[in-house]
């Protein structure tokens, strides 16, 4: 029920993005989600990829600072009041988010987000028991 | 001039004096300080070679590295009730250099400092305001213990809180500025920015020291305060400030060499260079008791300038100093020492880090980044971890160094490397004096 999310450290500085982009490019791997955090003078992107291991090696080929994140990836209803009733769950449970964000997808009735948790691995669980829909990573890259 | 008796000594009386006191110093330091008594023993020499001054070069010398080795009192020569004030310079992981002050040891430094303000005619009606750090750092108090000796007003403002400093200046009249020579330009930026015109306000004199300036910044200081500027040069090792002072000729600074013996050596052989050329200055504290210095390597490069001066001084000049021939820089009169920042990363990541160090002179003050690469061991996918890693590395430079730098983590690999190796610092100030 984990799925594991690429993260980059990358300075701000002009075309940096698009350098990891041609990157990943080159490398014929498909990014799936992509969100973007930043500082004053850095930032942190975040990744859902299809081929793993072959975007981890040629990042670190090309001396990028990577790590693989842990992260859920919850279905949300896609009406009014969707997202109150999952984060309704989750605060109930006692997990805190330390940041999410939203995958797009192409033909689904239900909003993915990607979620970090402060214990991430036994949030997925719970929040499973608890009724909430947590996809696997072969569902998040076929959607 | 303030001690007429001793700046005008006839040089073949200083020379016997200084032959006197060198002899006293090295039997009393044989006698109490193991670390001299192991070092003179291991090159074969005893108190009995030393009978002039000229025997000065037998001596084995002393290197910062070997003070810091027996920190805290290891150059110790008087019993430890008679310390009436300690200085030590910045250190990392506690193992600064320490200077141990007598009371006879404050009496000249407040002598000294007395001389070196008596340069610019200083006297019982200045005011003289103090803006060097107070806090162990020898500018302030030495500046302090001067204006004292003279027996002339001292406001002892410390350094920053620029509102005050001008505060002070307009309430109580100052006549004589005490700081680094880019503080006091930076005094100047800041009091024309509050609508002050700061060569106005009566200043007539100003003594700078504890970083490099250049001669066109004595033009600048000079021409926007309306002051005359003297360079004066003093190191923590040996005192702090009043180890020399430049005179109204501006052409050179005044060595104390009754109290403080100049050498130039050539720094790869150690060999002792005649007047004249160019090497590194060594001091020796003839007369100091509390921790006295033998052949001290300063690492500073200039000249020892043996003519005689127009303003009557006999004791010899050294040359404005031309730079160093280690990698320590000075930072808002600051010593700071790349291995330092290097040791201090170590100690909060415990892994050998990427880093560079980036000096520049922004509206006349120094700035220093810091770049520290963020490899795979301290990256983490969280924004405020990064941050508090930051703000870590910011606190202890801090701590350590007393200097605030501004800490950039940038990406691995992105620190230029040269045949393997990064270069450390880069240095954008122009601190050469003909700048």
């Amino acid at each position: 029920m984990i799925i594991k999310q690429l993260s980059i450290f990358l300075e701000n500085r002009t075309g940096r993005i698009r350098e990891i982009a041609d990157l990943l490019a080159q490398a014929d791997v498909n990014i799936r989600a992509l969100t973007l955090a930043d500082s004053s003078d850095f930032g942190i992107m975040r990744l859902i990829v299809d081929k793993l291991d072959t975007a981890l090696k040629c990042l670190k080929d090309n001396n990028i600072s990577t790590a693989l994140t842990s992260v859920v990836a919850v279905e949300v209803p896609d009406k009014p009041g969707g997202l109150a009733e999952v984060m309704n769950i989750i605060s109930d449970s006692g997990f805190d988010i330390v940041y999410m964000y939203s995958l797009p997808e192409k033909k689904h009735n239900n909003a993915i987000m990607i979620m970090r948790f402060n214990n991430t691995e036994e949030a997925a669980g719970i929040l499973n028991k608890r009724g909430l829909s947590i996809l696997k990573q072969e569902q998040v890259l076929c959607l | 001039m303030w001690n007429p008796e001793k700046e005008q000594m006839p040089t073949s009386q200083l020379r016997k004096e200084q032959s006197e006191n060198l002899r006293a110093l090295i039997r009393r330091v044989y006698d109490r300080v193991p670390f001299y008594r192991e070092k003179m023993n291991l090159h074969g020499i005893t108190p009995d070679d030393i009978r002039s001054i000229e025997d000065i070069a037998k001596l084995p010398f002393t290197s910062k590295h070997e003070m810091r080795d027996v920190y805290p009192y290891g150059l110790l020569a008087v019993d430890r009730k008679e310390i009436v004030e300690v200085h030590t310079s910045s250190g990392t992981t506690g193992k600064p250099v320490v200077d141990a002050y007598t009371r006879n040891d404050i009496d000249l430094w407040s002598e000294v400092m007395a001389r070196t303000l008596g340069m610019g005619n200083v006297d019982s009606s200045d005011t003289v305001q103090v803006a060097f750090g107070y806090g162990m750092f020898t500018g302030g108090l030495g500046a302090h213990y001067g204006a004292h000796r003279i027996g002339a007003t001292v406001l002892p403002a410390s350094s920053g809180n620029s509102k005050k400093q001008l505060q002070l200046m307009q309430d109580f009249g100052t006549t004589v500025i005490a700081c680094t020579p880019s503080y006091c330009l930076y005094m100047a930026e800041f009091a024309k920015d509050q609508g002050i015109d700061i060569s106005k306000l009566g200043l007539k004199t100003g003594f700078f020291g504890a970083e490099p300036w250049s001669n066109k910044m004595r033009l600048d200081i000079q021409s926007k305060l309306g002051i005359k500027a003297f360079d004066i040069y003093g190191l923590t090792e040996i005192i702090g400030p009043g180890v020399a002072a430049e005179c109204c000729e501006a052409d050179g600074l005044h060595f104390f060499e009754d109290h403080f013996f100049p050498e130039i050596i050539n720094s790869e052989t150690g060999e002792t260079l005649p007047d004249g050329e160019k090497g590194e200055l060594v001091i020796t504290t003839l007369t100091k008791e509390g921790t006295p210095v033998i052949r001290y390597r300063t690492r500073d490069i200039t000249y020892i300038m043996p003519e005689k001066c127009r303003c009557g001084r006999t004791m010899r000049r050294i040359h404005r100093l031309f730079g160093r021939n280690d990698d320590m820089m000075i930072i808002r009169g600051v010593n700071v020492f790349p291995s330092q920042i290097e040791e201090l990363l170590l100690c909060i990541e415990g892994i050998e880090p990427h880093y560079q160090i980036v000096v520049d002179r922004k509206a006349m003050l120094d700035t220093m980044e810091v770049h520290v690469e963020v490899n795979e061991t301290i990256f983490s996918d969280e924004i405020r971890k990064l941050e508090h890693l930051e703000k870590t590395i910011t606190t202890e430079l801090r701590n350590t160094l007393g200097i605030q730098a501004l800490v950039k983590l940038v990406e691995p690999r992105s620190i230029a490397r040269s045949e393997g190796k990064a270069k450390r610092v880069i240095d954008n100030r122009n601190l050469s004096i003909e700048a």
